[in-house]
C-alpha cells in the first residue's frame, strides 16, 4: 500500500475536514440566531441575509482587493438587513415569522440583482493558517488548514457562552427573551434591546455568507447557499439556544455534509442521495427525537413566538 | 433585451424589401436573409466559466453576423418561464430563430410553443429531437465532446503520478457517462493501470459540495481532475489552492488555474450556430439533427498549460489529428464496464455518430464507483 492510499482512513480525514471547512457559515449564522432568538425573537430571514453577505463580502473583496474589508462589508450589509427586520417587528401586530419569509426572499432577490457582475471574477480569498505542519500527509495538512473566521466564531461562541451568564448586557437579553413584563418593569425597553440583538444577529450572519464567497469554496455564483441560513435556524434549537452547543452543532452539520463525497471518493455510491441528504436527515432525526407532548423545549427563551402555547 | 434596433421598423423594412423582391419574380426564400433576429435563452449566467458561457461566446459571434439581431436572456428557469421568455422574443421581438439551450427545455417546454408557432425555428442543444416524434420546426444539436474529454485523459495520464484521477459529475445522465469513460479510457491509454474516481454531485450548480467532493478526491491520493458540472470554477480553483492539476470542461478556465491547468475541452458552439442560422437566412429547411466533433470544429481543446509535459503534448496532438481526420474509434469492441460484463461486443466498432453511444448506462473498468439508481 503506497503512501497515498489511505483508503478509509482518508474518510475520517475528509469528514473531520469537512467539518471544519464546511462549518463556519454554520457556525456565524446560528450564533447569530442564538443571539436573536435570546432576546425573543425570530429570525428567518438569515438565509437572505448569508446570501447577501456573500455577495456584498465578494463585490467589496474584488474591488477593493481586501478580503477583510469584504467581510466587514458583508457584516454590516447584515445588520442592516436585520436592523430593517428589528424595525419592522418592533411595529405593533408584525408577525416575526411571516416577516423573516420576507426578508429571506428579499435578501436573496438583492443580492442575486446586485451580484450580476461579480459571477465571473476571481476576488481575493481569506488567508488560512496551515495547522497540519508537523504532518508529512498532504490529506492531513489540507484538513488542518484553518481559516481565521472559524477560530473567531469558537472564540465568538465562548465569549457569547460566557457574556449570557456573567454580564450586564447578557442578563438584560436573556431578560428581555424570557418575560417582557419583567424587563419591562424593571425599565428596560424591550424594543430597543430587540431590535439591536437583531442587528447583531443580521451582522454575525452577514460575516457566515462572506465565508462561502471568500474562502470555501470562495466564489460568488447564485446557488452559492445550499440552505445553510435556514439550516441554522434549526441548527439553533437543537443546541437548546446555548452558545457552545451551536459550536458542536455546525461541526456535526459540517462533517455530516462531508460524508456523502467522502463515501463515493473511495467508490461506495449506493445510496448516495442519503448520504448527501445527510444533514437534512440529521436535522428532522434530531427534532424528532427531542420533542415532547409533556413540557416546551428546555432552554427555549420564554417569549419566543414558536415555544408559547 | 437591449442591442437591437426597433422591431416594428425592422418588420416594415422586411416587409417592403419582400414587395420589393417578389415584384422582380425572385424566390421568396433569398428575401429572409435581409433580416433575421434570433433569440438565446440561459439557464444561468452568461459569465459562470461554463455551459453558459460557451453559449454566450457564440452568440457574441452571432451579433457580428450581417442580418442578424440577437435578443438573450439569462437566468431562464426550465419551466414555464422558459415559454413565456420564448413568446416574448417570437411576440415581441419578432425572433424567428430561437436557441433555447438549457437540457430541461425540450420537453416540454419548446414543444409546446413550437407547436403554436410552426414559423419559428427551435435549435435545442441536446440529443432530444427524434426523427418522426418531433416537429420539423424543431431541432437538437450537440457536439461529441467526449473525444476533447478523451484528450483530456491523455494528458492526466502523463500528469499523475499517484494513477489516480477525479472525475466530479452532476447526474449520471448518457452525456455525462460518455464524458467519464473518454477521459478514463485517454488516460488508460497511457498507462492502463490508471483509475479514476467519480463523485455525482447530484445537482447542475452546487459549489459547496463540488468543492467538498474535489478535496474527498485529493484526500483520496486523486492528483488529476477534470468535471462535468455547469460551473468547473470552484472545482478549478479548490484543486489549484491544493496544488492539484485539472483538466477544464465548457470553456476555457485556464485563468482560474495558472499552474496547474493542463487543458481543458470546450465548446465551440459558432459552428452549428452559424449552420442553423445560415440555413434560416437562405430559407433552407431547418436542420434537425445535428452532431459534430473535433473534425467539424464543434468542439476544442483548450491551449496547454504549464504541467502538461512535451511528451503529453506530443501524443494528445497525434491523436487530435487522427480525430480530425475521423480515423479514431474511442468506443472499441472488447469493451468492460467496471463490473466485469462486456458492453461493447469484440469486433464491433462504435463511431462518433452511433445513435447507440448517446444511451451509455455504464462506466467502464477502471471507474471507481457506480451509477446511483
Amino acid at each position: 500500500m503506497d503512501n497515498n492510499d489511505i483508503g478509509m482512513w482518508g474518510i475520517l480525514i475528509a469528514v473531520i475536514g469537512g467539518a471544519i471547512r464546511v462549518s463556519t457559515p454554520f457556525l456565524f449564522v446560528s450564533l447569530g440566531e442564538c443571539l436573536t432568538e435570546k432576546s425573543g425573537r425570530i429570525n428567518l430571514g438569515l438565509e437572505g441575509i448569508l446570501v447577501m453577505g456573500a455577495m456584498s463580502g465578494y463585490g467589496i473583496a474584488y474591488l477593493t482587493g481586501s478580503p477583510w474589508l469584504g467581510v466587514l462589508v458583508a457584516g454590516l450589509s447584515g445588520c442592516v438587513l436585520g436592523s430593517l427586520h428589528g424595525f419592522i417587528c418592533g411595529l405593533p401586530r408584525v408577525n416575526d415569522i411571516a416577516t423573516g419569509i420576507g426578508l429571506m426572499l428579499f435578501g436573496t432577490g438583492l443580492a442575486f440583482f446586485l451580484g450580476k457582475p461579480f459571477v465571473q471574477p476571481k476576488a481575493p480569498s481569506l488567508p488560512a493558517i496551515p495547522f497540519g505542519f508537523w504532518s508529512s500527509s498532504p490529506q492531513i495538512k489540507a484538513a488542518l488548514q484553518v481559516n481565521v473566521l472559524f477560530l473567531l466564531g469558537i472564540a465568538l461562541a465562548f465569549a457569547m457562552h460566557w457574556a449570557f451568564r456573567n454580564t450586564r448586557w447578557g442578563l438584560i437579553v436573556r431578560t428581555v427573551g424570557d418575560s417582557a413584563d419583567a424587563a419591562l418593569a424593571m425599565g428596560f425597553s424591550v424594543r430597543t434591546v430587540r431590535t439591536l440583538a437583531t442587528a447583531a444577529g443580521g451582522f454575525l450572519a452577514g460575516i457566515g455568507g462572506s465565508f462561502l464567497s471568500l474562502y470555501y469554496p470562495g466564489s460568488w455564483n447564485e446557488s452559492l447557499s445550499s440552505g445553510q441560513g435556514l439550516m441554522a435556524v434549526a441548527l439553533v434549537i437543537f443546541a437548546r439556544w446555548r452558545p457552545l452547543y451551536c459550536f458542536g452543532a455546525s461541526l456535526l452539520f459540517g462533517g455530516a455534509g462531508a460524508l456523502g463525497p467522502a463515501l463515493q471518493s473511495v467508490g461506495i455510491t449506493s445510496g448516495y442521495y442519503l448520504f448527501n441528504a445527510a444533514p437534512y436527515v440529521l436535522t428532522l432525526g434530531i427534532m424528532i427525537a427531542t420533542s415532547s407532548t409533556k413540557h416546551s423545549l428546555a432552554g427555549a427563551p420564554g417569549e419566543l413566538g414558536v415555544i408559547r402555547a | 433585451m437591449t442591442n437591437h434596433s426597433n422591431p416594428r421598423r425592422a418588420a416594415i423594412k422586411a416587409l417592403s424589401a419582400a414587395g420589393a423582391m417578389a415584384a422582380l419574380g425572385r424566390p421568396l426564400a433569398a428575401l429572409a436573409q435581409s433580416k433575421l433576429t434570433v433569440g438565446v435563452i440561459y439557464v444561468g449566467p452568461k459569465d459562470d466559466y461554463g455551459y453558459n458561457q460557451a453559449h454566450a461566446e457564440a452568440a457574441a459571434m452571432l451579433k457580428k453576423m450581417p442580418g442578424v439581431t440577437v435578443v438573450e436572456e439569462e437566468k431562464v428557469p426550465e419551466t414555464v418561464d422558459v415559454q413565456n421568455t420564448m413568446l416574448s422574443m417570437i411576440k415581441q421581438d419578432h425572433a424567428t430563430l430561437l436557441f433555447p439551450t438549457s437540457f430541461g427545455y425540450f420537453d416540454p417546454h419548446i414543444l409546446k410553443v413550437a407547436a403554436t408557432n410552426p414559423n419559428v425555428r427551435f435549435a435545442h442543444c441536446g440529443g432530444m429531437w427524434t426523427e418522426g416524434k418531433h416537429p420539423k420546426n424543431v431541432g437538437s444539436f450537440f457536439g461529441y465532446i467526449d473525444e476533447c474529454q478523451y484528450l483530456n485523459g491523455v494528458v492526466a495520464g502523463h500528469a499523475s503520478k499517484s494513477k489516480k484521477i477525479g472525475f466530479i459529475a452532476a447526474k449520471p445522465i448518457p452525456q455525462v457517462l460518455r464524458n467519464i469513460n473518454a477521459f478514463t479510457l485517454g488516460a488508460q491509454s497511457v498507462d492502463p493501470s490508471i483509475t479514476t474516481r467519480v463523485i455525482f454531485t447530484g445537482e447542475w450548480s452546487m459549489p459547496v459540495k463540488e468543492a467538498e467532493a474535489t478535496n474527498s478526491l485529493l484526500d483520496q491520493g486523486v492528483d488529476v481532475v477534470t468535471c462535468h458540472v455547469d460551473g468547473p470554477k470552484v472545482v478549478v480553483e479548490t484543486a489549484e489552492k491544493r496544488g492539484a492539476f485539472t483538466c477544464g470542461y465548457h470553456a476555457s478556465q485556464a485563468k482560474l488555474a495558472p499552474k496547474g491547468y493542463l487543458t481543458g475541452a470546450e465548446w465551440n458552439w459558432i459552428t452549428p450556430y452559424t449552420n442553423l442560422v445560415t440555413a434560416a437566412q437562405t430559407g433552407k429547411p431547418h436542420i434537425n439533427f445535428l452532431r459534430g466533433g473535433l473534425k467539424e470544429g464543434f468542439v476544442k481543446m483548450s491551449a496547454y498549460g504549464p504541467g502538461a509535459t512535451p511528451k503529453a503534448r506530443a501524443m494528445a496532438d497525434d491523436v487530435k489529428g487522427k480525430m480530425v481526420k475521423g480515423e479514431f474509434i474511442i468506443f472499441k469492441g472488447g469493451l468492460k464496464d467496471n463490473k466485469g460484463a462486456v458492453v461493447i461486443p469484440a469486433g464491433k466498432t462504435l463511431t462518433q455518430t452511433d445513435l447507440e453511444l448517446e444511451k451509455m448506462n455504464y462506466l467502464v473498468a477502471g471507474v471507481v464507483g457506480s451509477i446511483p439508481g
